[in-house]
């Protein structure tokens, strides 16, 4: 079995800090976090090695990573795109959105292009309504008010 | 603020940035801009003249500021339930978890105007003697996560927050941490399940957090907005709050404008303010087009026809009497193209996807829900659907442990209830009395 890296191992213990000494298990959403920012999705192996750090049993980790809808378990390619379809988002044109993403990655929800690059991923809403149609990228950044045009000059800086 | 006190309808209901004062400073969110308005001199004075809790919790119960998470739950009262003689660690949670469709309000005072917030949970700390504090942020809105963990530093390393605040005896320390796509932890007890490292399924009450919260320890949960009304109040007095108001609905509130409307956004308001004139200020219905239908709080809200809302005054109250709720105050505007079935079954699929899945009328009820209402827009539908569709949402509804399954239930109930005659045609047609059309 692999190692968490050094960097992964220090911010969970920052992230610790913010606990009691004898509640290691509440970082365990952020441990998630930081493995899948570096590894890209959570794999078997990423679990139990989280759950050793923290002395949990593998299962009350998994549970976490099951139930929370960001985390992933399987690949996701390079960019994961999430985009809310909820109603606000729906009500400002998404489907057509959605459509020329598909379209124009050649990918449906949940699936990844044959380049590995790309996932599209459905999401609920993200809180940011007035912004609408918007993905996330890996999570982390999020890109608002989209057009087709506009979509498609961020893909092509992704390249 | 009214310099004398006026009959509540001769009081005119502006936009009143309260919450959001900052927004139009240069770098609204830092510490110094804060102070630059005379922030944290609310906890300040607090500190120096050694107030007592007692006196503050008087002052917020005479503001009239109820709860701005949904259930509208009066704050000074809620505060005067922590326990008092417990010893060892009490925790107060900032709820920033905004993921009801159509909510985005809290995103805009953690990134315009952080330190409100923790200034707001200062004060409830001292009032409640809590020394730990979380502020649990929405997973999809990462920068603010980032931006408001940055404010705590800030924060801190002024002397606001930590060991011995601005040397007194009053210890408090706060950290932001956030979720990672559940709704369902936007329920306070699910929320501390979710702290505590565990999957967010709510908890079954009693016991209350306010004596068995996070690991078991006095807890106290408020929404973001709630904490950063907090300091103006303390500054300006609990009248002048509650005369910003009418009756029932002390001071200000932001409300979140989505859907079809020419200027989505945030507008930060006195409570009271006609529903007409908040549409005016969201830019009006967009493409010149007719309002059609509004969601006045968010979808566990019900749903009100365009001539009833265009009567109606934002806040408790005002909406109440026309059957619905203020909620977290999200508005979801339709214009006259929107398919009601489709739109539906939109929220339909979320609260099918969002419940957690603990109790079976809202596991298996919000799914079959989803599926007729499904059925119907794929031409399927049966003449019996409809009444199949409010029984299955009827039993539901108050019989189980937490609001989200009365929640699922409002729109089914409302939307069939006012636009009954649109889900007949679809189910007669096989397809929608609006056209070709995305929902
Ligand atoms: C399904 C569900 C989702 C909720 N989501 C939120 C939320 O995102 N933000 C929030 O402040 N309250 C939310 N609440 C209400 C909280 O349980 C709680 O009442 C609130 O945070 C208390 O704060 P307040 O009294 O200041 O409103 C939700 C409740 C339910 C049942
Ligand atoms: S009502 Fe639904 S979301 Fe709430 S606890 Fe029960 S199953 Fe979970
Ligand atoms: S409905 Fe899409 S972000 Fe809220």
């Amino acid at each position: 079995m692999s190692q968490l890296s050094a960097s992964v191992m220090k911010k969970i213990d920052l992230e610790l800090e913010k606990y009691p000494l004898d509640q290691k298990r509440s970082a365990v959403m952020a441990a998630l976090q930081f493995v899948q920012a570096e590894k890209g999705w959570l794999s078997d192996d990423s679990i139990s090695l989280v759950a050793n750090y923290l002395d949990l049993p593998e299962i009350a980790v998994m549970e976490v990573a099951t139930f929370y809808n960001m985390y992933d378990l399987k690949p996701v390619g390079k960019y994961k795109i999430s985009i809310c379809t909820n109603i606000s988002c729906a009500l400002r044109g998404v489907d057509e959105m959605v459509n020329h993403i598909q379209k124009s990655l050649n990918i449906k929800f949940n699936q990844v292009s044959d380049n590995g690059r790309f996932c599209l991923k459905e999401s609920e809403c993200m809180g940011n309504c007035d912004a609408a149609p918007m993905i996330t990228i890996n999570n982390e950044k999020m890109y608002e008010k989209l057009t087709p045009e506009s979509f498609d000059r961020l893909i092509k800086e992704l390249k | 603020m009214p310099d004398e006190i006026l009959a509540p309808e001769q009081i005119q209901k502006k936009v009143f940035p309260l919450c959001l004062r900052t927004k139009d400073l240069k770098n609204p969110a830092s510490l110094a801009t804060y102070l630059s308005i005379g922030g944290y001199q609310a906890i300040t004075k607090i500190l120096k003249e050694q107030i007592s809790p007692q006196q503050l919790i008087d002052e917020i119960k005479l503001s009239g500021l109820r709860g701005r998470g949904g259930a509208g739950f009066p704050t000074g009262l809620k505060w005067s339930f922590m326990p008092k003689d417990i010893k060892g660690d009490k925790y107060i949670v900032c709820n920033s978890d905004e993921g009801e469709p159509g909510t985005f309000k809290d995103r805009d005072i953690i990134r315009y105007n952080p330190h409100q917030i923790i200034e707001g949970m200062l004060i409830g700390a001292y009032i409640m003697g809590a020394n730990r504090g979380y502020n649990y942020i929405h997973g999809e809105i990462w920068q603010e996560y980032l931006s408001f963990h940055e404010a705590t530093r800030e924060a801190r390393k002024a002397g606001y927050l930590g060991n011995k605040i601005l040397k007194s005896d009053f210890n408090f320390d706060l950290h932001a941490v956030h979720g990672y796509g559940a709704y369902i932890c936007g329920e306070e007890t699910a929320l501390i399940e979710s702290i505590e490292g565990k999957k967010g399924q709510p908890r079954f009450k009693p016991p209350f957090p306010a004596t068995h919260g996070i690991y078991g320890r006095p807890t106290n949960v408020n929404n973001t907005e709630t904490y950063a009304s907090i300091p103006w109040i303390i500054n300006h007095g609990g009248q002048a709050f509650s005369d910003l108001g009418v009756a029932n609905a002390g001071g200000t509130k932001i409300f979140s404008v989505s859907g079809h409307v020419n200027k989505p956004g945030n507008y930060e308001i006195e409570m009271g303010m006609p529903f007409s004139e908040l549409l005016e200020l969201a830019g009006g219905v967009w493409k010149g087009r007719e309002l059609k239908a509004v969601i006045p709080g968010g979808p566990s809200t019900a749903l009100v026809p365009a001539e009833s809302i265009m009567q109606a005054t934002m806040d408790y109250d005002g909406l109440a009497k026309i059957g619905s709720s203020l909620g977290a105050g999200s508005l979801i505007v339709m214009d006259q193209t929107t398919c009601m079935v489709q739109t539906l079954k939109r929220l339909s699929y979320f609260f099918y996807e969002e419940s957690c899945g603990q109790c079976t009328p809202c596991r298996e009820g919000t799914g079959w829900v989803y599926r007729v209402i499904k059925r119907i827009v794929d031409g399927q539908g049966r003449s019996e659907d409809l009444a199949l569709l409010k029984d299955v949402s009827n039993k539901i509804s108050g019989r189980t442990i937490c609001a989200l399954g009365d929640a699922a239930a409002v729109p089914v109930l409302s939307f069939i209830k006012h636009f009954e005659n649109e889900f007949q045609y679809f189910i007669q047609h096989k397809k929608s009395m609006m056209g070709q059309q995305n929902a």
